[in-house]
């Protein structure tokens, strides 16, 4: 049978605000633990939560970035169960009427087509604490310094039809958030990941199978991993004549496998009403407004704009608008460098090629584009060849000063001199009487073969097209 | 000196008749000779409270004295105390001494008020009567084996037994005004919002409110005016300007207009409470206020919502006594679930367990609507009754509770009769509205009190309402014999 795959997505996303949503506590992460709970993130006896509204901000950011509807009036309300890291035995979290309501993204598949994604409602809440379960023999400790961060958790229609899909979808919102500037976006920190919803059902078929919600993946390559098995999982289920089961199911990336976490019927009932504590959020429209105006050009529009004031390649424009700052990084590198196209390759192969060699962040990168710009002037006025331009920047990526003083010190300028290219040539064509024969004979391509030598008899500094133009005139004697 | 208000006591100290410290020793030699008998307090704090009456006496030299400097007062043991045992009444916190201070408490330090203890009261709030204390119940000074009312029991008792000048008490449905009634002082709860909240341990978030307990209307203004405000602290507290509570004592009454709401005189009030009451609104009648009958008529209403309300409030309030990080643990648990099980079950009396229990089903799936929504709704219905009723009188008065105090134990296995001696003061917790319980009478030796409803942040005509009675009338000068 031919199976439909079904897929909806729920990611959360920490918010960057420096202090909690409910407290004054700091957000930064990897602290000693329980040094960043106050009072408040404890859950004492007594302590009230008071609102962050630059979480407000943020959330508000993501929806009109995404053209959801914003709601006017948002209500928190207590999520019940217990667990030793959720200090108050309920989180705060939104319900019946979340900040963020329907709206919709774009996602591109790998074949360059396009497609539209619900997004049914983008809410706040505040994240748990940890509970650590190594070096305690056998007992459990609690860190709850990441109690009370601001998380948004961003639902998705089900409207994905692949693991791909939803990779793509997961890393459309990944983009984006850091393009607004709400979120980190790190995901081996836990500040981004994701909960997926899937099932699978005869194709053709109308109505949704039964679902299966894998909790808590942290990475792009996990959740399509995770996803494949479980489709997998769920036709060998079906196909055997079984039924899939509504459950929570854990990845386990080592074993490459789902599994049960617990059953429809062993799910909690959160017994959700608004929190007494907080009133609703009330917000208006010149608010709304403020915040629009805030917003930057986002990565679709900054594509477009990519294509067509630097006539890129759309897969060009695509890598480079991904991340925020890459494109900034880029756009400076065209400003300094005065050439789009030799920016983009720059850029693209190899500076991220050096940093993902590296392991590196853009941030840290030993290039900065003012170097990488100035470098490229140098090709663009023949100090140097594209060829020289390779160890003019393996040698700035060592920090051994920009451009300029590297060629200086390394002598590595072009020779453009006549008289000196006409001198190598001379010799060159004098040591190789054979092959000169040979071009005379009607053999041009040895033509690459007096090129080359003339290059390295130049340690590479002449400029070619001279080498060329002049080696022509002279075989042709 | 025991028999003295704060206001009379403020002028001694300022005269200095006395000082802070003796003050303060006369009370803790009282409370150390009598309280055996009545229980009203779970923690006598005589080190500190020394300690704050000689930094009090400075500020009184130095001139920097404010009228509450150098007061001793008791406080309820619901409201964090940093570095003192914090309890609420419950086995689950006997251990926990809290890390920071409530705001109120924060807000007397400030003036100078010296803190005597912390008094005994009802576990988390939950009760009538101050029976189900973890430390044993309150015995009424009126009558040692009678109740002293709830939950703010201890409070009520210490005041009426003269071994505090005054205290704080919490009211969630009636519990500062039924037991000021029921031990014939003086009680205020504010507008919901008036008093932050901070810092004082939440039975039901929608309806808590923090207010005075003291022999008379003067001294609740006086307090009040360290006690209101906005604490950017408390999401639910108003950002409102607060008066002086005193400045507005000595207005005449002359055209008044008080409701009396036929709702409150109706089936299941006692007759000799009635005619107290009555007697009482007689006296208001002398001093010019004209009496109208108006109708509060969804105030049946009230008891049914508020047992959805606050248990559904409370089930997830104390959620967070979990046996994790503080308070009670049971011993040696042999996984989570029995940690929580044992922790819960060992730590929290019945009558909270009870309320756990109703509150987690009223919200629970496919309930919800059937309870909480509707109890919501009867909310709204209730408001509106006080609403429409303020568009025709300044005041409302009845009897704060239907009856005078009853007998320790008489209503212990009963939990639907108890919550029906609440049945006139929980209206106003549901609406948000301030109310007050005045001395008003006896029904043999156990008093009688006078409530007295004001619209939103109305507590400055409360407390002149009620003072102006005080200055024609003594009840609120009697002190039980013992303790004079």
């Amino acid at each position: 049978m031919q199976w439909e795959v079904v897929i909806g997505l729920e990611i959360h996303a920490q918010l960057a605000t420096k202090s909690k949503i409910f407290s004054g506590a700091s957000t930064a992460y990897g602290a000693e633990p329980n040094t960043q709970a106050c009072a408040v993130d404890l859950g004492l006896p007594g302590v009230l939560p008071v609102f962050n509204k630059e979480a407000l901000r943020m959330a508000v950011k993501f929806g009109l970035a995404n053209n959801c509807e914003i709601t006017r009036r948002s209500v928190f309300a207590r999520k019940n169960y217990f667990y030793p890291d959720l200090p108050k035995g309920y989180q705060i979290s939104q319900m019946d009427h979340p900040i963020v309501a329907r709206g919709e993204l774009e996602i591109e598949l790998e074949d360059g087509s396009t497609k539209v994604i619900g997004i049914t409602r983008a809410h706040l809440e505040e994240d748990a604490g940890k509970s650590l379960h190594e070096d305690f023999h056998g007992m459990t400790g609690i860190d709850l310094n990441r109690a009370g961060t601001p998380l948004l958790e961003i639902v998705s229609e089900p409207d994905m039809r692949s693991a791909k899909e939803a990779v793509a979808y997961m890393k459309k919102i990944h983009s984006l958030v850091q393009y607004l500037e709400i979120c980190d976006g790190n995901m081996q920190e836990g500040s981004f990941r994701c909960d997926a919803n899937v099932s699978i059902r005869p194709k053709g078929q109308q109505e949704y199978g039964t679902r299966a919600e894998l909790k808590n993946i942290n990475s792009f390559r996990f959740v399509e991993r995770a996803i494949n098995i479980e489709v997998e999982r769920q036709i060998d289920v079906l196909e055997a004549g079984g039924k899939v089961v509504q459950e929570t199911r854990l990845y386990d990336a080592d074993k490459n496998e789902t599994r049960s976490m617990r059953s429809k019927e062993e799910a909690f009932d959160y017994r959700y009403f608004p929190d007494p504590d907080l009133l609703p959020v009330e917000i208006d429209d010149a608010y709304i407004e403020a915040i629009r105006a805030t917003l930057p050009e986002l990565p679709d529009a900054k594509k477009r704009r990519f294509i067509d004031e630097y006539k890129l390649k759309a897969d060009d424009a695509s890598t480079l608008t991904s991340d925020r700052a890459l494109s900034g990084f880029f756009e400076a590198v065209v400003k300094e460098g005065e050439d789009a196209k030799l920016a983009a390759n720059w850029v693209i192969s190899e500076l991220l090629g050096a940093l993902n060699k590296n392991g590196m962040a853009l941030a840290d990168s030993p290039v900065t584009a003012d170097m990488l710009g100035g470098m490229i002037k140098r090709i663009k006025d023949n100090t140097i060849s594209g060829k020289i331009a390779k160890q003019v920047f393996a040698a700035m990526w060592e920090g051994e000063g920009d451009a300029d003083a590297i060629i200086e010190a390394k002598g590595l300028k072009q020779v453009t001199d006549s008289g000196a290219i006409e001198k190598i040539v001379d010799e060159v064509l004098a040591n190789n009487q054979a092959q000169v024969e040979q071009y005379r004979g009607g053999n041009e391509k040895v033509l690459g073969f007096f090129v080359g030598q003339v290059m390295k008899a130049s340690q590479g500094k002449a400029n070619p097209s001279q080498v060329n133009q002049l080696l022509r005139v002279k075989l042709q004697g | 000196m025991h028999n003295k208000t704060i206001a009379e006591l403020s002028q001694s100290l300022a005269q200095g008749a006395f000082s802070s410290v003796e003050l303060t020793q006369t009370y803790l030699e009282r409370i150390e000779r009598l309280d055996p008998q009545v229980n009203s307090y779970i923690t006598v704090t005589a080190d500190e409270a020394l300690a704050a009456a000689r930094q009090a006496d400075a500020r009184i030299k130095a001139g920097t004295a404010g009228t509450l400097t150098g007061i001793p007062l008791a406080q309820k043991d619901i409201f964090c105390t940093n570095g003192i045992k914090t309890t609420c009444g419950s086995k689950m916190l006997d251990n926990f001494i809290s890390p920071y201070d409530a705001t109120v408490i924060s807000n007397f330090k400030q003036a100078g008020a010296v803190m005597l203890g912390k008094t005994n009261m009802d576990e988390f709030a939950m009760g009538s009567s101050n029976e189900t204390s973890f430390y044993g119940a309150v015995k009424n000074p009126w009558d040692l084996d009678a109740v002293p009312g709830g939950s703010s029991g201890g409070s009520a008792a210490v005041v009426a037994a003269r071994l505090a000048p005054a205290s704080t008490g919490t009211d969630t449905g009636g519990s500062i005004r039924q037991p000021a009634a029921l031990c014939g002082i003086t009680g205020l709860k504010p507008t919901y919002g008036r008093v932050s909240r901070y810092g004082m341990i939440a039975f039901a978030s929608s309806l808590d409110q923090a207010g005075p307990m003291a022999r008379t209307a003067e001294d609740c203004a006086l307090m009040m005016n360290a006690m209101a405000g906005f604490d950017d602290k408390d999401s639910t507290s108003i950002e409102r300007d607060v008066p002086d509570y005193s400045a507005s004592l000595n207005q005449p009454l002359a055209g008044l207009k008080v409701g009396l709401p036929k709702e409150y005189f109706a089936e299941g009030l006692d007759n000799d409470v009635a005619s107290a009451v009555q007697v009482a609104i007689d006296e208001y009648k002398k001093l010019g206020a004209e009496i109208v009958d108006i109708s509060l008529p969804n105030t049946g209403l009230s008891i049914p919502a508020y047992y959805v309300v606050a248990p559904a409030e409370c089930s997830s309030n104390l959620s967070r006594f979990d046996g994790v990080r503080f308070g009670y643990r049971c011993d040696n648990p042999k996984d989570l679930e029995d940690l929580y099980k044992r922790s819960r079950g060992e730590g929290f009396g019945t009558e909270v367990k009870r309320r756990i229990m109703i509150g987690a089903y009223v919200l629970s799936a496919g309930y919800y609507d059937a309870y909480y929504i509707k109890a919501q709704k009867s909310r709204q219905l209730i408001s509106q009754d006080f609403k429409q009723a303020f568009e025709k009188v300044d005041v409302i008065m009845g009897p704060t509770s239907p009856t005078v105090a009853f007998n320790l134990g008489e209503k212990t296995d009963d939990p639907v009769t108890m919550y029906l001696s609440d049945a006139y003061t929980i209206a106003t917790n549901l609406a948000g509205l301030p109310g007050m319980s005045v001395p008003c009478g006896f029904v043999g030796q156990r008093p009688v009190g006078l409530q007295i409803i004001g619209n939103y942040f109305d507590e400055a005509r409360l407390l002149n309402v009620a003072h102006q009675y005080q200055q024609h009338t003594d009840w609120h000068t009697r002190a039980p014999e013992a303790f004079r």
